[in-house]
C-alpha cells in the first residue's frame, strides 16, 4: 500500500525525517539555541561547535534536537547538513526557503516548521558571538 | 505484517457481505423506489427493508428512521429542522435554547453555532470534566424556559468516554413532565455515531427524541446516515424537493447505500455482545501495554468507555511524527495534535478536558475494528514503543522540555 504520508512529503523529507542526520547533543558545543513554535508547540535544540582557523570561524559541529512534526524533524536534519563545516558567514545565509529546497519542497501549511530551524540557527550564532 | 488499521473510530473498511449485498442494486435493481413499475417497487422493498433493520435496532417504529447522506447531514436536519420548526412559537426577541457541549463533534458545533449567528438559537456549551464527561446536574443547571433541545454525544470520538446519555434522558423527562402548558417541550438528540455497533441503543431506553449515526464507522460505506425522528417531533426539512423520507428529506433514495446501512446494521447487532466482549478485553490489553511506556497517561474515562477506543498522551513526542513511524511499520492510528490540522490549533476535545497544549502534542488515538486481532495489538505494542523511544531520542530531554515552554 502507498503510504499516505508520501502523499504529503517529498520524498527526502521522508528520508530526513526517519534517519535524521546530526541528532543529540555536542558536550563541549560553544554556541546554543532553544526555539519554540508559537503556531503548534514545537521546540526545537541546536548545538554548535565553532572553531577558528586561519582568521575564519567554521562550523566544525552541529547537533539537535527538536520535539516536532515530521517536517520539524526533517528540516532540522537539512539544515545541520546544510551548514555543517561551513564558514560562520555563509552558514548565516542559509534561509527557510533554501532549506524547504533542498529538501525537495514543503507543503504549504508546514513552511512554518523550516522557519524553526532558521531562527534556531540565527540564535545559536548570535548566542556564540554574545558569548565571545 | 500486513497493514494493521487502528483508526476505525475515523472510518472503517467495507464488510464484504456488506458489499455482496448492495451491489446488485448498481446494475441490476437499480429502480427509482419512488417508481411504481416492478423494478421501483423493488428498490423500494430494499429500502424499507433496510429501514426495518435500523429499526430493529433502535427499538422503534420503522416510520422513525430517516436515511441521510452521513452524520453530520443527519445533525443538521435534527437541529436545524427543530429550530425552524419552533421557532415561530418565539416571539418579541425570545430564542430557543439549545444546551450541548464542548467535546461534541464539529458536525453538532458548528450547526449550533451556525443557529446563532442567524440568531435563530442560543447555545450553552456545557463544560465537561478530566474524562470529558457531561455532568447531568449541569444539563439541570442550563435548563431555561426557553430550553427546547439538549444534544449530547452517546461516546466521545477522540477520547472514548461515555456521557451519561439515559440519564440525561430521564431527566429531561421528567423535567418536560413537570413544564406547564407555556414552556416548550425539551427535545433531546444524541449522536450516536460512536455507539451504534458497542452499546444498547434502544431509544426509548435511551429517552432520545432524536438521534443520529453514519454507516461508514460500522462497515458499510461513506455517504450514508441516518436519523431518527420519535413521532411527533417537529422537524422542517431541509432539503425540499420530491418529498422522499417522509417529506424529510427530499431526493431520490441512495438505494445500494441504505442496502448496506442496514445490513451493516444487521451484522453489528448480531453480534454485539460478542463483539464488545472481545473487543474490551483487547482494548484493556493494549492500554495496559502502552501505559507501561514511561512519560504516557490514558486521555478520557478510565472505565466508562467505548469497547473500540483508547487514547493517549504520549509526553515528548509529537503526533504527527509518531503517526508517521508507526504508518512506515505499517500502523495506523490517528492524532489530534495541532501540527495536523488545517488550523495548527489542537483537538478541541482535548483542550476541552484541559490537557494543555504542548502535552495535546503527544496525542495517540488507537480505534480497534471487528477484525483487529491479538497478534496485532503485541506488534502495535511493540513499534509503538520503539517510535516513542526513537522520537524521544531526537527530542530535547523531557525535564527540559517541561520548562522550555514557559522560558519560549
Ligand atoms: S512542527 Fe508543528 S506543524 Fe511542523
Amino acid at each position: 500500500m502507498e503510504d499516505i504520508f508520501q502523499k504529503i512529503y517529498s520524498p527526502k523529507v521522508l528520508k530526513h525525517m526517519k534517519n535524521p542526520k546530526n541528532m543529540g547533543k555536542i558536550a563541549d558545543a560553544n554556541a546554543q539555541s532553544l526555539v519554540g513554535n508559537p503556531h503548534c508547540g514545537d521546540v526545537m535544540k541546536l548545538y554548535l561547535k565553532i572553531i577558528k582557523n586561519g582568521g575564519q570561524e567554521y562550523i566544525k559541529d552541529i547537533k539537535f534536537q527538536t520535539l516536532g512534526c515530521g517536517a520539524a524533524i526533517a528540516t532540522s536534519s537539512m539544515i545541520t547538513t546544510l551548514v555543517k563545516g561551513k564558514r560562520l558567514d555563509e552558514a548565516e545565509k542559509v534561509t527557510e526557503k533554501a532549506i524547504a529546497e533542498a529538501l525537495g519542497g514543503l507543503p504549504p501549511i508546514k513552511f512554518h516548521c523550516s522557519v524553526l530551524s532558521a531562527e534556531a540557527l540565527k540564535k545559536a550564532i548570535a548566542d556564540y558571538r554574545s558569548g565571545k | 505484517m500486513k497493514l494493521v488499521y487502528l483508526d476505525n473510530a475515523a472510518t472503517t473498511r467495507v464488510d464484504p457481505q456488506v458489499f455482496r449485498t448492495m451491489r446488485p442494486y448498481f446494475t441490476q435493481k437499480y429502480g427509482n423506489p419512488s417508481e411504481v413499475h416492478s423494478l421501483g417497487r423493488q428498490a423500494k422493498e430494499a429500502v424499507e427493508k433496510s429501514r426495518e433493520q435500523v429499526a430493529g435496532m433502535l427499538g422503534c417504529k420503522n416510520a422513525e428512521v430517516i436515511f441521510t447522506g452521513s452524520a453530520t447531514e443527519s445533525i443538521n436536519l435534527s437541529h436545524k429542522g427543530l429550530i425552524e420548526a419552533l421557532l415561530p412559537q418565539f416571539q418579541n426577541g425570545r430564542r430557543p435554547h439549545i444546551i450541548t457541549s464542548t467535546v461534541e463533534h464539529k458536525a453538532v458545533l458548528e450547526t449550533c453555532a451556525h443557529l446563532e449567528t442567524l440568531g435563530r438559537a442560543k447555545v450553552t456549551y456545557l463544560q465537561v470534566d478530566k474524562y470529558g464527561m457531561v455532568s447531568i446536574y449541569d444539563v439541570r443547571k442550563e435548563v431555561r424556559p426557553e430550553t427546547v433541545l439538549v444534544s449530547v454525544m452517546y461516546v466521545n470520538n477522540e477520547v472514548g468516554t461515555i456521557q451519561p446519555v439515559s440519564q440525561i434522558g430521564r431527566l429531561l423527562k421528567a423535567i418536560n413532565h413537570e413544564r406547564t402548558h407555556n414552556k416548550p417541550h425539551i427535545y433531546f438528540h444524541t449522536d450516536a455515531t460512536q455507539a451504534v455497533q458497542y452499546l444498547d441503543c434502544g431509544a426509548d431506553k435511551l429517552g432520545v427524541d432524536l438521534l443520529s449515526f453514519t454507516g461508514h464507522k460500522i462497515y458499510a460505506p461513506k455517504g450514508v446516515g441516518a436519523l431518527f425522528v420519535k413521532t411527533g417531533t417537529p422537524l422542517i426539512r431541509q432539503l425540499d424537493g420530491g418529498d422522499q423520507e417522509r417529506k424529510l428529506r427530499s431526493g431520490t433514495e441512495n438505494v445500494p447505500y441504505i442496502v448496506a446501512l442496514g445490513k451493516a446494521v444487521e451484522l453489528s447487532q448480531k453480534s454485539k455482545i460478542k463483539r464488545q466482549k472481545e473487543m474490551e478485553r483487547l482494548r484493556d490489553k493494549l492500554i495496559k501495554g502502552v501505559l507501561e511506556i514511561p512519560g504516557v497517561s490514558l486521555t478520557g474515562h478510565p472505565k466508562i468507555r467505548a469497547p473500540h477506543l483508547a487514547s493517549f498522551i504520549v509526553e515528548g513526542v509529537e503526533g504527527e511524527a509518531l503517526q508517521l513511524l508507526l504508518s512506515d511499520k505499517k500502523v495506523i492510528v490517528s492524532t489530534g495534535s495541532a501540527c495536523t490540522s488545517q488550523s495548527l490549533t489542537p483537538s478541541h476535545v482535548l483542550s476541552a478536558v484541559g490537557i494543555p497544549a504542548e502535552l495535546a502534542h503527544g496525542s495517540l488515538r488507537v480505534s480497534l475494528g471487528k477484525d483487529t486481532t491479538e497478534e496485532e495489538i503485541g506488534y502495535t505494542l511493540k513499534v509503538l514503543r520503539e517510535a516513542t523511544e526513537k522520537l524521544r531520542e531526537m527530542a530535547p530531554d523531557l525535564s527540559e522540555l517541561r520548562g522550555a515552554f514557559a522560558t519560549i
